[in-house]
């Protein structure tokens, strides 16, 4: 797993869409915001990912953002609890708090309907 | 250790404290909040508890050059420096300025869904921020508990909040958290637990319709502080404590009298005046001129120069200045100069503790020489209360060398109502205005109760309200009792008659006795030229007898010779 804690994008291994699939309606927008790389945040990033690898393949852009560096971005996006995932599109914006262990919930939060996926 | 660096006492030891700057509060706590602990401030809704929290932060950003910040749970940004601006503050300068930082957090919990473990780390990193982009001293966190209604683990928040009071600490900033009151305990969610330094309770009572608002410091660790309730004051010059009071009688006292501005009055105190810093009653029936001998005494010292405070319950400014012109007071020029305040205010407005609160912030503003209250008596409620009232009152003037004046409505023409009793140990001086009524006629009467520390006149009064403002004259006082007015006049044309009749009549036996005595004269001269007449006829005779003596001698030597007889 490859991700970077300086606020940068994690894609998917997929690296060719263009910017038209970022307005799409069926395209997730994700901003998880952390403060260092406390277990907290690290098993947050691990579990967002393999959601997001396994309902949202190829349709996802995740943005961490560590507080720690970046503290101004925490009063705009109304950060209180971190870690913090924020679903800045499609919208309505949507927050789910935690380390993510819950998918039920995290799904729930995302408001995630997989297009080929059916739970079995 | 050499005595001068030894602390005298243990107060020059004690915890290092931070003014609020609101007035009252830092008397009582004896300096503030303590420096770099949070200290609770909870109380029910509509306390006041933002407002003081947003006074702490000004105060200090403005006049103790800490800058500060202010989380907000409840309130945005913009509302919050609106609500403030109301009461005279200028909040969004100092936001300007760089002197306080306004963070709103908000948490919608409808928006949020929780997975997993999570902490408020990202509040610690907003706080952090905040605190470091202006370096600042005090924080409030308004209202922290909002947060119970954002999250749904409460293990967890009170974990952090415990975590977060402890990370204040030390971060060395003097934090204010306000709390709403909860049943049964200081806060909804008892986080007094965790905020364990300093504890103030703000109340709200509403007693018979009006509403008192009382702050109380529950507790304060490490130092003294003033253990009672103590009423305060929010209006458009912020807020305002009321201190502690002299608890005992030490305040110092003059032996100057000042004039009160009535001179039969004044001659009558036996001193020239009042005593300069004294308390003094004028109670009467309505209609005697309570408001009147105020007013005189106003512009007596108003015309000596020093600054008055006029207290109107029942009259508007206008009213006053208008009714005083027509008896020769003339307040208008005292006004215009400066030497003069009005506070007309309805007593129902506020409790009688928020009225003692608000006299005395104006005292404190205007720091006059005389106060005048016109009058007590529209406090309307349990004598213990408006006594406890006017004590501090009293206490408060008496402190600051302040003379000042109350006058009382009586109910009754009884010499003393309940009220009247209780608040006449308060008193230096107290003058009783009666109506007197008789033939067909009121006049009015005045007499001094008491005087202490005079050798004042006993004697009834009657007085005047004339064009030139208030004249004693002397009452009759007689075998018929005291007669006032036309009865007195006509008395008086009594005695001067009957003194003129007594008094031609010494003249008439002035006049018979000058007559006598010149008849008396008279005839003692007559008797005199009578002697003298009579005096006169027998030296004649004696001589005439002496002649013919000598003419016989002659004769008998004659004859002697011729008989021829030897002589």
């Amino acid at each position: 797993m490859s991700h970077d804690l300086d606020g940068n994008r994690i894609s998917p291994d997929k690296e060719s869409e263009d910017m038209g699939e970022y307005t799409d309606a069926g395209y997730y927008n994700l901003r998880l915001y952390v403060a260092g790389q406390t277990p907290k945040s690290l098993a947050a990033i691990a579990n967002l990912k393999h959601i997001c690898e396994t309902y949202l393949a190829g349709r996802y852009t995740i943005e961490v953002i560590d507080l720690l560096v970046t503290p101004t971005l925490a009063a705009g996006d109304q950060i209180v609890a971190l870690p913090t995932l924020v679903r800045r599109l499609p919208p309505p914006l949507k927050r789910v708090i935690g380390n993510l262990a819950d998918t039920e919930r995290l799904l729930v939060g995302l408001d995630i309907r997989p297009k080929d996926f059916k739970p079995t | 250790m050499s005595q001068e660096t030894t602390p005298k006492h243990a107060d020059a030891i004690a915890l290092a404290k931070t003014p609020t700057g609101v007035r009252g509060l830092d008397d009582l706590t004896l300096g503030g909040l303590p420096t770099g602990r949070p200290t609770l401030l909870c109380g029910a809704a509509g306390c006041g508890k933002t407002l003081f929290a947003v006074t702490f932060l000004i105060n200090g950003a403005r006049d103790y050059g800490e800058n500060g910040v202010f989380m907000s749970f409840e309130e945005r940004a913009v509302d919050l420096e609106q609500n403030v601006a109301s009461l005279g503050y200028g909040l969004g300068e100092l936001v300007e300025a760089n002197k306080i930082v306004i963070d709103h957090v908000h948490v919608e919990r409808a928006e949020i869904e929780e997975s997993g473990d999570y902490d408020l780390e990202g509040l610690f990193v907003r706080l952090n921020h905040a605190i470091d982009s202006i370096g600042a001293k005090r924080v409030v966190l308004d209202t922290v508990e909002a947060l119970f209604a954002g999250f749904t683990d409460v293990s967890i928040l009170r974990a952090e909040l415990r975590r977060l009071f402890a990370w204040l600490k030390d971060k060395g900033v003097t934090a204010v958290i306000t709390g709403e009151r909860g049943d049964g305990q200081l806060t909804r969610y008892g986080i007094e637990e965790y905020v364990s330094d300093c504890v103030i309770l703000l109340d709200n009572r509403v007693e018979e319709q009006i509403t008192t608002r009382r702050l109380r410091v529950v507790k304060y660790r490490g130092s003294a502080h003033g253990t009672n309730e103590y009423p305060f004051l929010i209006d458009d010059r912020g807020i305002s404590v009321m201190p502690i009071t002299s608890a005992g009688l030490g305040h110092r006292i003059s032996h100057e009298s000042i004039s009160t501005g009535v001179p039969g009055l004044d001659a009558m105190l036996g001193r020239g005046g009042y005593f300069r810093g004294s308390s003094v009653l004028i109670s009467g029936l309505a209609g005697t001129g309570k408001s009147t001998f105020g007013a005189a005494f106003i512009n007596a010292a108003c015309k000596r120069g020093e600054r008055c405070l006029l207290f109107a319950f029942e009259e508007s400014q206008d009213q006053i200045v208008r009714n005083m012109d027509s008896v020769g007071i003339h307040l208008k020029p005292h006004i215009e100069a400066g030497l003069l305040r009005f506070e007309a205010a309805r007593p129902s407005l506020f409790g009688f503790e928020m009225h003692l609160a608000r006299m005395n912030r104006d005292i404190e503003d205007f720091e006059p020489k005389v106060v005048v209250v016109d009058p007590i008596s529209a406090f309307r409620g349990p004598s213990l209360e408006i006594h406890a009232t006017l004590v501090r009152l009293a206490d408060i003037c008496k402190t600051r060398g302040i003379t000042a004046l109350f006058t009382s409505l009586s109910s009754s023409g009884e010499l003393m109502d309940e009220n009247e009793r209780s608040v006449s140990s308060l008193m230096d001086t107290w003058i009783s205005l009666k109506d007197h009524e008789a033939n067909g006629e009121r006049n009015r009467l005045l007499y001094l109760l008491k005087a202490r520390g005079m050798n004042h006149s006993k004697q009834l009064r009657e007085y005047h309200l004339t064009d030139n403002g208030i004249e004693l004259v002397d009452a009759y006082i007689g075998a018929e009792g005291v007669l006032t007015g036309t009865a007195r006049l006509a008395q008086e044309a009594r005695e001067r008659d009957a003194s003129k009749v007594r008094s031609q009549g010494i003249e008439r036996r002035r006049r018979e006795m000058s007559r006598k005595r010149a008849s008396v004269e008279r005839q003692v001269a007559d008797l005199q030229a009578e002697l003298e007449t009579e005096e006169a006829e027998m030296r004649m005779l004696i001589e005439q007898e002496e002649a013919q003596e000598v003419s016989y001698a002659d004769d008998r030597s004659r004859m002697a010779t011729r008989r021829g007889l030897k002589p």
